[in-house]
């Protein structure tokens, strides 16, 4: 049986384009991934059309798996990460979402240290223009004796018009005692002194504030496989949006 | 080469400069000394374009040009260069990523081919040699990171690849030592001090006019010059002070 449509109320879909996510409606099977003790997993998402993506993982003892994610998609999209950490697991995301118009694009996380030791990092940054609205909801649940877990969440969103939104709610729900868990969590807008600099030495406007978005996102796709790639698709989008 | 006529500007509504007449010819170096609050930073800013500071009546004509029809970047390209008092620092911008772009966007509006990386890191090796600044540092990100002298340097060598007809140079020598200041000292003197070429310092001390020695000094008071004359003004107001002269 398919499940109902998310509605509002709905915490996770609170500031979802619920039209859109009608019209996705239902949702294809998540994604499982399981990354066994000691394993190692990379991956490399475009979100480059309108789209839900759930992936679910579990990482054993010791695995490693890193995921970069550019989410430039279509008028609504949205990946959903559920991931759960064994004893010395080590997570990292590496997420970038750049949308104008309308867009709605949607990144929302649940990374559960289940066991003690394991290490997550999770870097986001959205970059917004026109009516776009983007969001970030991402949920850090440490296990009962789940201790020495080290886990960070680095949020950051430029608007490039007032008229962009975007939604930022790192979450901690911790229950061991002996953790690091540190989040960080900013929107602003490109710094006027620093394009004012840029310009007296030459550079357009246009180009000034790409150069500084670049900068903004720049960092996210380190690691990947294919991280010039990304940084080229990421770059071309801004040029739209500057 | 500059000819500022009548300027007035405000900030905020609220008026900073209230008159202010300069001609600077090529070859020249010009100080300009005054008081906190004198208009000294509003006048480097309002020349360079940046938003917020805007001219309610006078003209600045520079090289044939109307200077305060140009956007900043093309006030560049026309062989403006503004020194900042305060550089700022741009984390995730490299210093050469930037400068050659910069340099390729004025050289593009002057209709002249771009430069190659490798040709543009040779310029870019030569003039920070001449600063006696690393060039690792060059590959870093703007001014992140780095000492109150070294960002001044930096802005030396950013002159220095850039290759101005004019520099304002706003309290370059703010936050120098007296070793930093000999080094800046001579870097201006070694770009700019040509027969194309001209320099406005904007300054409060004497200092900087140890090492570079302007032509003409003026006394800015108010957001006007009050007083104007050769080198041995800059003595006179460093023994008896802006309110003796400006009064």
């Amino acid at each position: 049986m398919s499940q109902p449509l998310p509605t509002r109320r709905d915490e996770a879909w609170r500031y979802s384009d619920l039209d859109a996510v009608a019209k996705l409606w239902p949702l294809p099977e998540a994604e499982h991934i399981v990354v066994p003790a000691g394993g190692q997993w990379t991956r490399s998402i475009v979100q480059d059309a309108s789209g839900v993506q759930q992936i679910q993982m579990s990482l054993g003892k010791g695995a490693v798996a890193s995921l970069h994610v550019l989410n430039i998609g279509g008028d609504y999209g949205r990946i959903e990460l559920d991931v759960t950490l064994h004893e010395g697991a080590d997570f990292t995301l590496g997420a970038a979402q750049i949308g104008g118009g309308a867009q709605t694009l949607e990144i929302v996380t649940t990374v559960t240290h289940a066991e003690p030791d394991a290490t997550s990092r999770q870097t986001v940054r959205s970059v917004l223009g026109g009516h776009a609205t983007g969001t970030y909801l991402g949920k850090v649940a440490v296990a009962r004796g789940a201790q020495h877990t080290d886990s960070e969440q680095s949020v950051k969103a430029m608007l490039l018009d007032r008229t962009a939104t975007a939604n930022a709610k790192p979450e901690l729900e911790i229950f061991a005692d002996d953790v690091k868990c540190a989040h960080g969590c900013a929107i602003g807008e490109l710094d006027p002194t620093a394009l004012f600099y840029l310009e007296s030495r030459g550079l357009p406007p246009a180009e000034a504030r790409t150069l500084l978005l670049q900068a903004f996102v720049a960092g996210v796709f380190e690691g990947a496989a294919d991280a010039d790639a990304l940084q080229a698709l990421a770059l071309a989008k801004l040029g739209e949006l500057a | 080469m500059l000819q500022i006529n009548n300027l007035h500007a405000t900030v905020a509504d609220k008026p900073i400069l209230k008159g202010l007449s300069l001609k600077i010819n090529a070859g020249e170096i010009h100080a300009i000394m005054g008081p906190n609050g004198a208009g000294k930073s509003t006048l480097t800013y309002t020349l360079g374009g940046r938003p917020g500071y805007e001219v309610t009546e006078g003209s600045v004509d520079f090289d044939g040009q109307d200077l305060l029809a140009l956007a900043p970047h093309e006030r560049a390209a026309a062989g403006l260069f503004l020194g900042f008092q305060y550089p700022v620092e741009i984390p995730g911008v490299s210093n050469v990523q930037f400068l050659r772009e910069a340099l390729n966007s004025q050289r593009k509006v002057r209709g002249e081919e771009p430069l190659s990386g490798g040709e543009f890191l040779k310029l870019a090796r030569a003039q920070a040699d001449a600063m006696g600044m690393d060039m690792e540092m060059l590959k870093r990100p703007v001014n992140v990171g780095f000492s109150g002298g070294e960002k001044k340097r930096n802005e030396m060598v950013q002159m220095g690849i850039l290759d101005p007809k004019l520099a304002i140079l706003d309290e370059t020598d703010s936050g120098l030592d007296i070793d930093a200041l000999r080094v800046v000292g001579d870097g201006i003197n070694r770009i700019m001090r040509k027969p194309d070429k001209a320099v406005l310092l904007i300054t409060h001390y004497q200092r900087l006019l140890d090492y570079v020695k302007p032509d003409f000094v003026h006394v800015l008071a108010a957001g006007r010059i009050v007083k104007s004359g050769g080198p041995e003004l800059a003595l006179e107001l460093e023994e008896e002070g802006y309110r003796e002269i400006a009064a």
